[in-house]
């Protein structure tokens, strides 16, 4: 399906996306660039006969984590602030760990050229099929997925939980 | 011409034709809301623009259809305006923001099935129909109902950032207030649309109607998830008694209250195609779809059932509009996260026992001792 003709428009909206989301300066263009990407991505699943994979992308990136995003941008008033990227050690340090990304994902890119995902299994999208899936075959990273997304809400309420009369006083 | 030109020629008129039925709906719709309203709070409503005259002997004439051209009229009113992009906004986004609030409401029609296979259609866009046995205008996708929840989830931006690049203290309030909404509800709107999946056992919109017509409308196997599903919709719409993000006399009418012109109608129109798509979609995961009387003998019935039921569905939110006072921002907020999701949590799990139950045979007993009284 699709062809390299759709490859190409797709590739070049992308990769244009994410350039764009480093070199703007104001975060909500960022933000607005990321989520782009983040849509391109989604086509690229459904090109690689994986629906489900392109609905949840959509939903979960582009959709649910992007808005929160864009809230707290736009809450804390964030536009074009200078950051850490303008001192010269952040900009080692993020050059660094771009180059080691940039090779790793060149070397597992080759090395495993060729490898065919299991598209039928993605492609398949009775409920139940999905369902024995996440349950039965990779139920224990979806339960340590939850653990983590559990913790990091047990996390937030602690920290912004009313402080008691009590607490107030010891921390006074 | 090759098959790819074929294909893509039929998608583009059946879908043409769907879309322009939906925006022509569109702007009835505010008619049709306007018009309630009115009669509701015994008012005439718009009766100027367009009318049937029939003359009377001896007395004025009488004027049938009174308003009927009203959405036209308004419709030239706001493209004479001046399309104003205000200094202090950010040009770019503003300019953007109406066109991601209208683009996702017209996606969703995408899924909608419309009709049972038409033999006369069938013969007339073959390449495009051909392999499916209903009419939509994406019959393909067989994950339509996360197709939906995609697209709900992307709807909110279009507000957001229209309210961010304004750039004005009433916008902004505006679009906080709806995502913060918009958040809160898309989760039990999407544990209740797992209810038609699960007793469906598909994520395919004609499936899930096919199974109505099989056993029964949904909204009659679960009055809850459908009540919930029309709540959460309409929190979702941001329609009366959710509308706190326009609240015209908090933020005289928010995200919006930058825009002029066809720039405000773009929200406007993306407000009531929403409406339109949302009651679809409620009538085809509850409402049982297309199906309807007679539908096995004339299938063009369908799309006249679905538009019937959209129009209850419609009737039902202006009523809700007129009767019912705006909700403060904190009982919103109780309500969405203390009230609906633990329902709609309580529901998927009970429907999941229950099913789990009929599969093993539980219920066989007593649906034979009920079969054997008829």
């Amino acid at each position: 399906m699709g062809g390299p003709v759709l490859f190409l428009i797709l590739a070049t909206i992308s990769v244009f996306a994410a350039v764009s989301m480093l070199t703007s300066k104001n975060a909500v263009h960022s933000a607005l660039f990321l989520i782009l990407n983040f849509a391109a991505i989604a086509v690229f699943y459904l090109i690689l006969n994986a629906p489900f994979l392109a609905a949840v992308q959509i939903t979960v990136y582009a959709g649910a984590i992007m808005v929160l995003f864009l809230f707290v941008i736009m809450l804390l008033g964030a536009e074009e602030s200078a950051g850490v990227l303008s001192t010269r050690t952040g900009q080692l340090t993020a050059g660094i760990i771009g180059a080691v990304l940039v090779v790793g994902s060149f070397i597992v890119a080759v090395t495993q050229m060729g490898g065919t995902a299991p598209a039928s299994v993605v492609a398949d999208t009775r409920p139940r099929t999905l369902a024995v899936i996440l349950f039965e075959e990779f139920v224990f990273p979806f339960e340590v997925t939850g653990v983590l997304l559990l913790v990091a809400v047990v996390g937030l309420y602690v920290m912004s939980r009313k402080l008691t009369n009590k607490e107030r006083m010891e921390d006074a | 011409m090759g098959i790819a030109g074929q294909i893509a020629l039929q998608t583009l008129a059946v879908a043409g034709i769907i879309v322009f039925v939906v925006i022509t709906g569109f702007a009835y719709s505010t008619l049709l809301e306007r018009k309630l309203l009115a009669r509701m709070q015994v008012r005439v409503g718009p009766n100027r623009a367009g009318y049937i005259p029939i003359p009377r002997r001896g007395q004025s004439e009488r004027r049938l259809l009174g308003g009927v051209m009203q959405p036209l009229a308004d419709a030239v009113k706001l493209f004479m305006k001046e399309d104003l992009t205000p200094t202090h906004v950010d040009p770019v986004v503003y300019n953007l923001a109406p066109m991601l609030t209208v683009a996702p409401a017209v996606f969703s029609l995408a899924v909608i099935p419309w009709a049972p296979r038409i033999p006369w259609l069938w013969e007339l866009v073959p390449d495009y129909l051909g392999r499916y046995e209903y009419l939509a205008i994406a019959p393909g996708l067989n994950i339509a109902l996360l197709f939906i929840l995609a697209i709900t989830s992307i709807e909110v931006y279009g507000v957001v950032l229209a309210g961010w690049a304004s750039n004005s203290k009433y916008a902004i309030l505006g679009g906080i207030r709806s995502t913060a909404q918009m958040i809160s509800y898309e989760l039990s709107l999407g544990l209740t649309l797992l209810i038609p999946v699960m007793i469906a056992g598909s994520l395919n919109l004609n499936d899930i109607v096919q199974a109505q017509i099989d056993s029964a409308w949904f909204i009659l196997l679960q009055p809850i998830a459908g009540i919930l599903f029309f709540i959460g919709a309409l929190a979702e719409l941001q329609r009366a008694p959710f509308d706190l993000l326009e609240a015209e006399q908090e933020l005289s009418s928010g995200y919006n209250v930058e825009y002029a012109g066809m720039r405000f109608a773009m929200f406007m129109m993306a407000e009531y195609m929403k409406m339109i798509i949302f009651s679809a979609i409620w009538a085809t995961l509850f409402l049982g779809g297309y199906h309807g009387p007679f539908l096995d003998a004339a299938p063009m019935l369908g799309p006249l059932y679905l538009i019937i039921k959209i129009l209850f569905s419609l009737f039902i939110m202006i009523w809700i509009r007129a009767s019912w006072p705006r909700m403060r921002y904190d009982q919103l907020m109780d309500l969405g996260w203390k009230t609906l999701l633990p329902i709609a949590v309580l529901n998927v799990i009970v429907t999941g026992i229950f099913i789990v139950l009929a599969e093993e045979g539980v219920f066989d007993g007593i649906l034979n001792t009920i079969n054997g009284l008829f």
